[in-house]
């Protein structure tokens, strides 16, 4: 495997359970189980309800497209190769928010409201990244 | 006892700072004592008058409180911090100068700041250097969760909503192109600013998309500049060198969720600076409709237009039209940025801006003078919608 020059995330204790389960390809996110409210990032408490209940939820990664940028000019070598690339603002169907690619869509067909969904890809032995990829709604 | 009001208890005394350059052998420390020698001057004041010092730091190498004391010899501080607040620091950091003036804990308060934006800090060689993000906390979920798919930096955090507000209410890059345009009109009348080639819209528009929707000319320039001021109570400015300019509103504001941009509820408003103008406003007792110049930190075209409509000066969604035919340049209903701001004079981490709202009131800025300016708002946004007010009278 050729070397892996991309920035990789530095999990905390209270971050693993997210990469872990992301290595295993399923999508988990934090839920209040005194309120039921999801939460993305990860928090110590609920924003709704202060309660420091949770659990990590598996999630259906089905959402949609609610903004996007698309980067022209790299500004870590890492991404060099990839521009120009789309980074979508996807909205979960639990109603929050991730950022991350879009898989085989030119970036001239990036658009707000493309419903999408979650696809693995392992881009180490160690980590596992969720992107996106486009769905019929 | 009575409720204590910081209105127009306080006044900026003293202003300095470099030459702003594309290229300096000194070192930061250096441009900052010097500012620092410049800003105490100018007030009329001496070295051991300072008994406060507020120093700037958005990443590491920048000049600490105890450094500032070493080198100046300062002997008498009682009163020292510094806000973490991005952009939006200096700004923000004001209300608390007044607040210790007023309660007696300090007299003489000196702020400083700036980098070497060009020589030291290129953000445009951060792809060479493989230094993606500052280590600074408040990162902490971009550097885990955006940074390992390619969110790299502000043009991506600020550009996203920036597209949102496109989406929303039609916003157009040639809006933003006229925010640039009129920085660098006024650019052109200061002889302090690095930005002094004419650009048009059309220049804007030509310009390389660098994160769309953001070309090259929607970001702040990179400069190597360090600035300075002083606060002092009004009672002792009255007895200084320069005319006073009265603090009269404060206001610092925090969004919600203050670490991305990614879950806010919100993403077309900066929340933290909406909430800062409110309170400073308030305090001051004046609305958006009796300012007469606005002088706001401008890293980037987009987030000024956001700002004009959270510190309502137009209504949300209505900052595209409101900047465009004219308003917003000298000789228009709301001059912005009368030095060039960060976009054309340099980026001091809103010290510049600061800075021109206090020779707008005393009435020295010569060819760039806003006629009559009575009231000068003055707004800083930092890291994720973070925002810092003060309204200044003469």
């Amino acid at each position: 495997m050729a070397d892996y020059i991309k920035p990789l995330p530095n999990p905390t204790p209270e971050t693993l359970p997210f990469w872990q389960a992301a290595k295993e390809h399923r999508l988990v996110i934090q839920r209040c189980t005194s309120c039921g409210k999801y939460r993305h990032y990860p928090r110590l408490l609920c924003p709704s309800c202060n309660s420091a209940e949770m659990e990590w939820a598996s999630v259906t990664g089905r959402g949609e497209v609610y903004t996007y940028t698309i980067t022209h000019r790299p500004f870590h070598p890492g991404f060099a190769e990839d521009v120009p690339y789309a980074m979508v603002t996807v909205e979960l169907e639990e109603g929050v928010r991730m950022v991350s690619r879009l898989l085989d869509v030119p970036t001239e067909e990036v658009a707000i409201g493309t419903p999408v969904a979650v696809e693995f890809v392992d881009v180490t032995d160690e980590f596992t990244l969720p992107m996106f990829r486009r769905r019929r709604a | 006892m009575g409720e204590i009001t910081l209105k127009d208890q306080c006044c900026i005394v003293g202003v300095g700072h470099t030459e702003f350059t594309k290229g300096t052998e000194k070192t930061v420390l250096a441009m900052h004592v010097e500012s620092c020698l410049k800003a105490i001057e100018d007030a009329g004041l001496r070295v051991e008058d300072i008994d406060a010092v507020v120093p700037y730091s958005v990443s590491s190498n920048l000049t600490c409180n105890e450094q500032l004391m070493h080198h100046m010899g300062l002997r008498n501080v009682g009163y020292s911090f510094t806000k973490h607040q991005g952009g939006a620091s200096m700004v923000a950091s004001i209300q608390d100068a007044v607040m210790a003036i007023t309660c007696g804990l300090a007299n003489n308060v000196l702020f400083v700041g700036g980098r070497k934006g060009f020589s030291d800090q290129r953000i445009s060689d951060m792809a060479a250097k493989k230094v993606a993000l500052p280590p600074l906390p408040q990162l902490q979920w971009v550097m885990e969760f955006e940074l390992p798919l390619g969110n790299v930096g502000v043009g991506t955090w600020y550009g996203a909503g920036a597209r949102r507000h496109m989406h929303e209410y039609g916003t157009t890059s040639r809006q933003f192109g006229a925010i640039a345009v009129a920085c660098r009109k006024h650019a052109e009348l200061n002889p302090n600013a690095v930005m002094q080639k004419p650009m048009t819209i059309e220049d804007h528009q030509s310009s390389k998309m660098v994160i769309d929707p953001f070309r090259l000319f929607d970001f702040s320039i990179e400069a190597d500049a360090a600035a300075a001021f002083v606060i002092s109570s009004s009672k002792r400015a009255r007895d200084l060198r320069q005319p006073p300019v009265y603090i009269m509103g404060v206001g610092e504001g925090h969004p919600d969720v203050p670490t991305c941009s990614t879950e806010k509820k919100c993403m077309t408003e900066m929340q933290g600076f909406k909430d800062a103008a409110k309170r400073a406003f308030a305090i001051a007792g004046v609305a958006p409709k009796d300012v007469d110049a606005v002088q706001i930190h401008d890293g980037m075209t987009y987030p000024v237009l956001c700002a004009l409509e959270d510190a309502g000066f137009c209504k949300k969604g209505e900052g595209g039209p409101f900047v465009e035919e004219g308003r917003i340049e000298l000789g228009g209903e709301l001059p912005l940025n009368t030095s060039g701001g960060a976009l054309s004079e340099a980026h001091v981490g809103g010290l510049n801006h600061i800075i021109e709202g206090v020779r707008q009131l005393r009435g020295q800025c010569a060819e760039r003078q806003v006629e009559n300016a009575e009231i000068v708002f003055v707004g800083a946004y930092g890291d994720f919608g973070d925002g810092g007010v003060a309204i200044l009278r003469r």
